[in-house]
C-alpha cells in the first residue's frame, strides 16, 4: 500500500509541476461551460437539472482523458526511468495503480472544480440532488474508464502521440457502439439481439442510465470491469516488454 | 551474496547473454569487461530483475529475484546505464522518492538523502530540475539514489560515464571503500579502472566469459607479460638484438625502437621474468651498454582485452609484433 501512495504522489507532483494538469483543468472548465450554456442552452431549457452538462461528457473526455494520461507510461519508458521504477522493491501492480489513481485524481480534481454549475442550478430551481450526484459519479467513473484504457495504449508505447491517437480510437468505439445514431443505423442490417449486445459494450448506454438517478450495480460493474480490465492488460503489457 | 547460474537471454533469434556464472561476495568489486554489445547491460538488468531471464537463475543474498523479486530487490542498489531519472523532478525531490520507494520514512530518510547528497556533491543543485541538470550532474543524481539505502549489492552500470577526472576519482574511491562492505558489480570501458578499484574481473564477448581473474591474474596472460625491454644509449638495436638472442634464456628478441635502441626479449617457456632481467643485465654490464632503460613487461590490460575480443586474425597479427 505504502508504495502505491509513494508513486501517486510523485506522479501527481509531475501532473502539476509540467502544466499538463493545469491545461486539462482549464480547457475542461472552458469548454464543459461552453457546451453546456452555449450550445445545449442550459437556460432556455428551464429545467431545473444537469442534463444538458453531463450530456457533453462523453465527449469531452474523449479526446482530454486520453491527453492525461497518455504519458503514464510511455515517458517512463521514453526516459528510461521504468529500469528503475520496477528495480525498486515494488511490484509492477502497485505502479500500475499508482500511476492510474493519480491521473485519475486529476479527473476527479476538473469534475470538482464544476461545482459552480450545481450551485447555480440549486439557486435557480429545485433539483433532484441524488440525480445529480450519479451524474458525477458516472461520471468520474466514466473517466476512469478512457483513463484506464489511456494507460493500457501508453504502456504499449514510448510514443505519446501513437498512445493518445490509439486510445481516443479505442474510446470512440466505446461510444459508438450505443450512440443512438450509430445503433439505429446498425438495427437496419443486423438483428436486434446483436445490437443491443454491442451496446451493452458501449459507456454510453451505461452512463446515460447512471445519469437519470438509478444507481445499477451492472452499470458500476461494467465500468469497474472496464478499468480492471484495462490496468490487468497494461500490467500484461509492462511485463511483456521487460521481457525483450 | 550474488549468486548468477547458466544465465541465458535471447531476444527472439538472437542470443545477447548466453550460459554466464559467477558469485560475488561480500567484500569483492567485480569489474565487468567486455566490447559493445557483449551483453554487460542485459546480464546487469536480469540480475536486478528487470528483465527475466531466458535460462538460469539468479541470487541475491540466498531470494531468488523471479520467485522472490522484492526481497531480492530490498538488499540492491542499482545504476542503469545511461543514468535515467524523472525529469520533472528537482534533485531533492527525486532522491526523496527514491528513499521512500526504499521503505526510508522521516528523520531516517532525511539523513539517508543528507548522506547521498555529500557523498556525490550534490549540494549546489539540490533544487534544480533533473532535466536541467549537466549530463555529470544527471549521472551523480542516479549514482546517489542507488546508494541511498546503504544496499549490501551495488550493480553499477558504466558508473563513470560523463564524468569530469575529479569525479572519476571521486567515484572510484567511493566503489573501492564501499567494497569493503558490500558486494559490486560495475562495468566499465576504462580499464585502469578495473586495475585501480576492482578484486576481480570478467571480460565478457557476445553473450559468454571469455576471462575471469585478479587484475593481475589476467595481465599476465598479455603476449608481452614477463618479456624484458631494454634501451640503450648508443649502438644500434641490430647489434643488441643479436647479443639478447645470443642467450639461451631468451626465446626470441624484437626490435621495438632505433635511437635510442630498444629491444625487447622474451623468455622462454618456465623461465622466469626475474632471471632473465638479471641475464640482461649481466650482458649490458659485459658489453658496457649504456642502459637507459631496463624493465619486466606486467602485461596491459588493454592487450589481454583486445587479444580476448578481437576475431582471431587481426589480434593475432599484432601479437606476434
Ligand atoms: N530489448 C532488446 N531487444 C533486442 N535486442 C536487445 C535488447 N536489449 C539488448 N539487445 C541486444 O543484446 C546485445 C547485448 O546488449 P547489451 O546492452 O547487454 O550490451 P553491452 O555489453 O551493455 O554493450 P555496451 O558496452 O555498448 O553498453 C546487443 O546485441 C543488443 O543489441
Ligand atoms: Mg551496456
Amino acid at each position: 500500500m505504502k508504495p502505491i501512495i509513494t508513486i501517486a504522489k510523485r506522479e501527481l507532483s509531475g501532473y502539476f509541476a509540467s502544466p499538463v494538469a493545469f491545461v486539462f483543468i482549464v480547457i475542461f472548465l472552458l469548454l464543459s461551460g461552453f457546451f453546456t450554456f452555449m450550445v445545449a442552452g442550459f437556460f432556455e431549457r428551464g429545467q431545473a437539472s444537469l442534463e444538458a452538462f453531463f450530456a457533453w461528457h462523453p465527449w469531452l473526455y474523449l479526446f482530454l482523458v486520453p491527453a492525461v494520461g497518455m504519458r503514464m507510461w510511455s515517458e517512463e519508458r521514453r526516459l528510461g526511468t521504468i529500469e528503475l521504477l520496477l528495480t525498486m522493491p515494488v511490484t509492477p501492480w502497485q505502479a500500475i495503480v499508482g500511476k492510474f489513481i493519480a491521473a485519475w485524481a486529476v479527473v476527479g480534481l476538473a469534475l470538482a472544480l464544476t461545482f459552480p454549475v450545481w450551485i447555480t442550478v440549486n439557486y435557480l430551481g429545485n433539483p433532484d440532488n441524488g440525480v445529480i450526484f450519479a451524474g458525477y459519479l458516472g461520471s468520474f467513473l466514466m473517466g476512469g474508464a478512457y483513463l484506464a484504457i489511456t494507460a493500457m495504449t501508453s504502456a504499449m508505447t514510448r510514443n505519446q502521440v501513437v498512445a493518445f491517437i490509439v486510445s481516443v480510437v479505442l474510446s470512440l468505439f466505446l461510444i459508438l457502439a450505443g450512440y443512438p445514431p450509430v445503433t439505429d443505423l446498425l438495427v437496419q442490417w443486423a438483428k436486434p439481439w446483436l445490437v443491443d449486445g454491442i451496446a451493452a459494450f458501449s459507456v454510453m448506454s451505461h452512463f446515460e442510465s447512471i445519469q437519470k438517478g438509478v444507481l445499477d450495480s451492472r452499470d458500476l460493474l461494467y465500468f469497474l470491469s472496464v478499468i480492471g480490465f484495462s490496468l490487468f492488460t497494461t500490467g500484461v503489457i509492462v511485463r511483456a516488454h521487460r521481457a525483450g | 551474496m550474488i549468486q548468477v547460474r547458466n544465465l541465458k537471454k535471447t531476444f527472439g533469434p538472437k542470443v545477447a547473454v548466453n550460459g554466464v556464472s559467477f558469485t560475488v561476495e561480500k567484500g569483492e568489486v567485480l569489474g565487468f569487461l567486455g566490447p559493445n554489445g557483449a551483453g554487460k547491460s542485459t546480464t546487469m538488468r536480469m540480475i536486478t530483475g528487470f528483465i527475466p531471464p531466458t535460462e538460469g537463475e539468479v541470487k541475491i543474498g540466498g531470494h531468488s529475484i523471479v520467485d522472490q523479486p522484492i526481497e531480492a530487490k530490498r538488499l540492491i542498489g542499482y545504476l542503469p546505464e545511461n543514468a535515467p531519472s524523472y525529469a520533472d523532478m528537482t534533485v531533492l525531490g527525486f532522491l526523496t522518492f527514491t528513499a521512500e520507494l526504499r521503505g526510508l520514512s522521516g528523520a531516517g530518510q532525511k539523513k539517508a538523502v543528507e548522506r547521498v547528497v555529500e557523498m556525490c556533491f550534490l549540494e549546489n543543485v539540490l533544487h534544480q530540475s533533473v532535466e536541467t541538470l549537466s549530463k555529470g550532474y544527471r549521472h551523480r543524481t542516479c549514482f546517489a539514489q542507488s546508494i541511498i539505502h546503504d544496499p549490501e549489492v551495488l550493480i553499477l552500470d558504466e558508473p563513470t560515464d560523463g564524468l569530469d577526472p575529479n569525479q572519476k576519482h571521486e567515484v572510484r574511491t567511493l566503489i573501492r571503500r564501499m567494497g569493503e562492505k558490500k558486494a559490486i558489480i560495475f562495468s566499465t570501458h576504462i580499464l585502469e579502472e578495473v586495475e585501480a578499484v576492482c578484486s576481480r574481473a570478467i571480460i565478457i564477448d557476445r553473450g559468454t566469459i571469455v576471462a575471469n581473474g585478479t587484475p593481475s591474474e589476467l595481465k599476465q596472460r598479455s603476449a608481452h607479460a614477463g618479456a624484458v625491454t631494454v634501451r640503450i644509449g648508443e649502438g644500434s638495436a641490430a647489434a643488441v638484438k643479436g647479443k639478447l638472442d645470443g642467450l639461451n634464456l631468451v626465446e626470441r628478441a624484437v626490435v621495438i625502437g632505433e635511437s635510442p635502441a630498444t629491444v625487447r626479449a622474451f623468455p622462454r617457456k618456465q623461465v622466469g621474468s626475474e632471471d632473465l632481467a638479471r641475464a640482461i643485465s649481466d650482458v649490458a654490464l659485459k658489453e658496457r651498454w649504456s642502459l637507459l632503460e631496463l624493465h619486466t613487461e606486467e602485461g596491459r590490460l588493454d592487450e589481454v582485452f583486445r587479444s580476448i575480443t578481437l576475431p582471431d586474425t587481426k589480434a593475432s597479427k599484432e601479437e606476434a609484433k
